[in-house]
């Protein structure tokens, strides 16, 4: 167990600029998911954290002492791989004892703590097999065992579970969670998975080409996104956006044309015709006779949901998640409920919160 | 879903071989039978009748002390070779695997030698070797280490085993090269997150992944050693000074060639034939099974 904290740290490849700046702080024995879109930057910064890419600025503070100058033998941190890592050569049991022999562990020592942990992770009959004679269910596992054996500061997780099957992911996902949880040590896990990073994260820190944009726990970043980015990456399927103006004395905005829509929660700053976007979640869509005409494109049934995809009458793609099975016909009339609007700035796409 | 085209009749397929059968028949096959033929005769002095004498060459040469001391020489010259050539390049590669300045430069230099004859090459070690014109020759005589390999033999020894090892080391580091770089990264950082460094890492993960690469390396040092060192070697000492580097080969040349013993000569080179069968097939097995079991 240990607190992890990292201090503008940066990270550029040649003249390329990967990671601007992070500020972070873990308590001890917490979870933290980072999320984001493919090359924004979040292998990177594991990479860095583990020690292996050397930062071209900042500190990683572990337990307070700056670790970024040490080598990732001397940190006490353990890597969980996408595609596992094992060593092919060596048994399963050779694989968990690996990082506890070179740490000089007395050989009794480590028989029962790669035996416990192969326990934990129902590897007990697969011990003395190799790499390739096991499913990657089971290879998955044997990475995790790596990892816990050793009772290190620090878990890194690099999307552990992007290999496995659908099933098996959300087993596995179960057990990560349990296990992290039972053993208490920090954790960082980068998956672009969006329920892994719902379900599994104490926080939630979701980064854009290389910059942190909000940092809080899954809840909150779900109803309360940041920005514009954010509400379109969390949820899934992903937030309706659309352009608006600010109206009535900054409590209501306009859009498309001549809708109105008054806001619930407060006035809005700034003079009408302010440029906004709203958002709204495809689930919070209200079937409403008297609302706007959607044309539908297309219709995907999910089992107990539907979601429906169309276009608003000035073009806007916009979908709906409805519970149930899907109406019947080519269009239907949607409104949006005033109270789980989102509102934001077209200029800087940051969340719009009501003034005072 | 492998494409295949069938030709119907054998005329075709016949005519298209036909080419690499005739190179092979005639140089191989048949210097090949001449020489299984020649090692079961004996010329005698006047080299004017020559006579059938069944598995008696074979015998004489098994019975005769000096040929035993060149096998045993031949033996001590190729695990020499193989062991240097392979060594130094693997710890070339290691180096040039890792993020280096100027890799690319530093991998074609270290290519370079494979390109040189052998009889070149032969000639550049005698310019830093030779105990009066050569550089490092000149120089080890001037702080007092006598030096001369024409008449010293572990200085002979020495230094056909340097030129013909140095030869080789291009090759095995183009293949140490590609097996380090075939073996996935994530495996290596794997270790490094485990705690492992430096040469405990090499010796306990890297080295078992290039095992297949050294074995294959291995049997293709040993065969360069055994026969292709021939030009390097007549060059340098011309198998002396007495016979401290004859090796097989140079002894096959010298028996056959100098002193005429067709007879011997030729049980000597059959000898050597086996030899490199059992290595290719070896080879062939190991490489067979690799591709074909996964
Ligand atoms: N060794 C490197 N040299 C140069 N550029 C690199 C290097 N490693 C990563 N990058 C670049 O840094 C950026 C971030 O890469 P990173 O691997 O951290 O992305 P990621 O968020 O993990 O993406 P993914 O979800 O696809 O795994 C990418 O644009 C990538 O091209
Ligand atoms: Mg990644």
């Amino acid at each position: 167990m240990a607190s992890l904290v990292l201090e503008n740290l940066r990270k550029n490849f040649g003249a390329v600029a990967v990671l601007h700046g992070i500020d972070l702080a873990m308590a001890s024995g917490e979870m933290l998911v980072i999320v984001g879109a493919s090359g924004c930057g979040k292998s990177t910064l594991l990479r860095l954290v583990a020690g292996l890419e050397v930062p071209t600025g900042g500190r990683i503070l572990l337990d307070g002492s700056d670790v970024a100058p040490l080598d990732p033998a001397e940190r006490d941190i353990a890597m969980v791989f996408q595609n596992y890592a094992l060593y092919p050569h060596m048994s399963v049991f050779d694989n968990m004892a690996y990082g506890l022999r070179i740490r000089g562990v007395a050989k009794d020592a480590i028989r029962t703590r790669v035996d416990s942990a192969a326990e934990m992770l129902g590897l007990t009959p697969l011990l003395m097999r190799k790499p390739r004679q096991l499913s990657g269910g089971q290879r998955q596992r044997v990475a995790m065992g790596r990892a816990i054996v050793r009772q290190p500061k620090l878990f890194l997780f690099d999307e552990p579970l992007s290999n496995l099957d659908a099933k098996l992911r959300v087993q596995m996902r179960a057990e990560i969670r349990r296990l992290q949880r039972r053993m208490a040590v920090t954790s960082l896990y980068v998956t672009h998975d969006q329920v892994e990073a719902m379900t599994l994260g104490d926080r939630l820190l979701v980064l854009h080409q290389g910059r942190p944009v909000q940092l809080a726990t899954p809840m909150e970043v779900f109803e309360n996104p940041a920005n514009t980015y954010v509400a379109g990456f969390i949820g899934a399927p992903s937030m309706n956006l659309f352009p608006a103006a600010l109206s009535h004395g900054g409590t209501a905005a306009v859009f498309s044309p001549g809708q109105v829509i008054a806001f619930t929660d407060g006035r809005r700053p700034g003079a009408d015709g302010r440029k906004l976007i709203l958002g709204i979640r495809p689930e919070h869509v209200a079937i409403d006779p008297a609302g706007m005409e959607l044309q539908i494109d297309l219709i995907e049934p999910l089992g107990s949901e539907t979601v429906v995809i169309g276009r608003l009458p000035d073009g806007e793609l916009f979908s709906v998640k409805l519970p149930g099975a899907a109406p019947a016909g080519e269009s239907m009339a949607v409104s949006i409920p005033a109270a789980h609007l989102h509102v934001f700035d077209a200029e800087t796409g940051l969340r719009l919160d009501p003034a005072g | 879903m492998e494409r295949r085209t069938i030709f119907s009749g054998w005329l075709l397929p016949v005519v298209l071989v036909l080419p690499q059968l005739a190179l092979t028949v005639v140089f191989f096959l048949w210097p090949a039978g001449q020489a299984i033929w020649s090692s079961m005769t004996r010329t005698d002095a006047f080299g004017i009748r020559t006579m059938f004498v069944g598995l008696e060459n074979f015998s004489d040469l098994f019975t005769d002390p000096l040929y035993l001391d060149t096998i045993e020489r031949s033996v001590f010259f190729c695990a020499a070779v193989a062991a240097l050539s392979m060594g130094v390049a693997l710890v070339l590669a290691s180096a040039a695997d890792r993020e280096i300045r100027f890799r690319g430069l530093y991998r074609v230099l270290l290519v370079w030698p494979y390109a040189i004859a052998p009889a070149v090459a032969a000639v550049l070690w005698i310019l830093l070797l030779h105990p009066q014109i050569g550089l490092i020759g000149r120089w080890l005589n001037s702080i007092g280490i006598p030096w001369d390999y024409k008449l010293n033999d572990t200085q002979a020894m020495l230094v056909v085993i340097l030129a013909s090892a140095w030869k080789q080391v291009s090759y095995n580091f183009i293949f140490f090269l590609a097996g380090l770089q075939s073996i996935p990264r994530a495996i290596i950082e794997a270790a490094r997150m485990d705690g492992a460094r430096g040469f405990f890492r090499f010796r306990t993960v890297v080295l078992p992944l290039l095992m297949p690469t050294v074995f294959f390396l291995l049997v293709v040092n040993l065969v360069y050693a055994a026969f292709d060192t021939f030009a390097t070697i007549i060059a340098l000492t011309d198998g002396g000074p007495g016979k401290a580097t004859e090796t097989l080969v140079v002894k096959v040349y010298r028996d056959g060639v100098v002193n005429l013993d067709i007879g011997s000569s030729s049980a000597q080179s059959v000898v050597l034939m086996a030899g490199v069968i059992v290595l290719t097939a070896l080879q062939f097995r190991f490489l067979g099974r690799r591709s074909g079991g996964g």
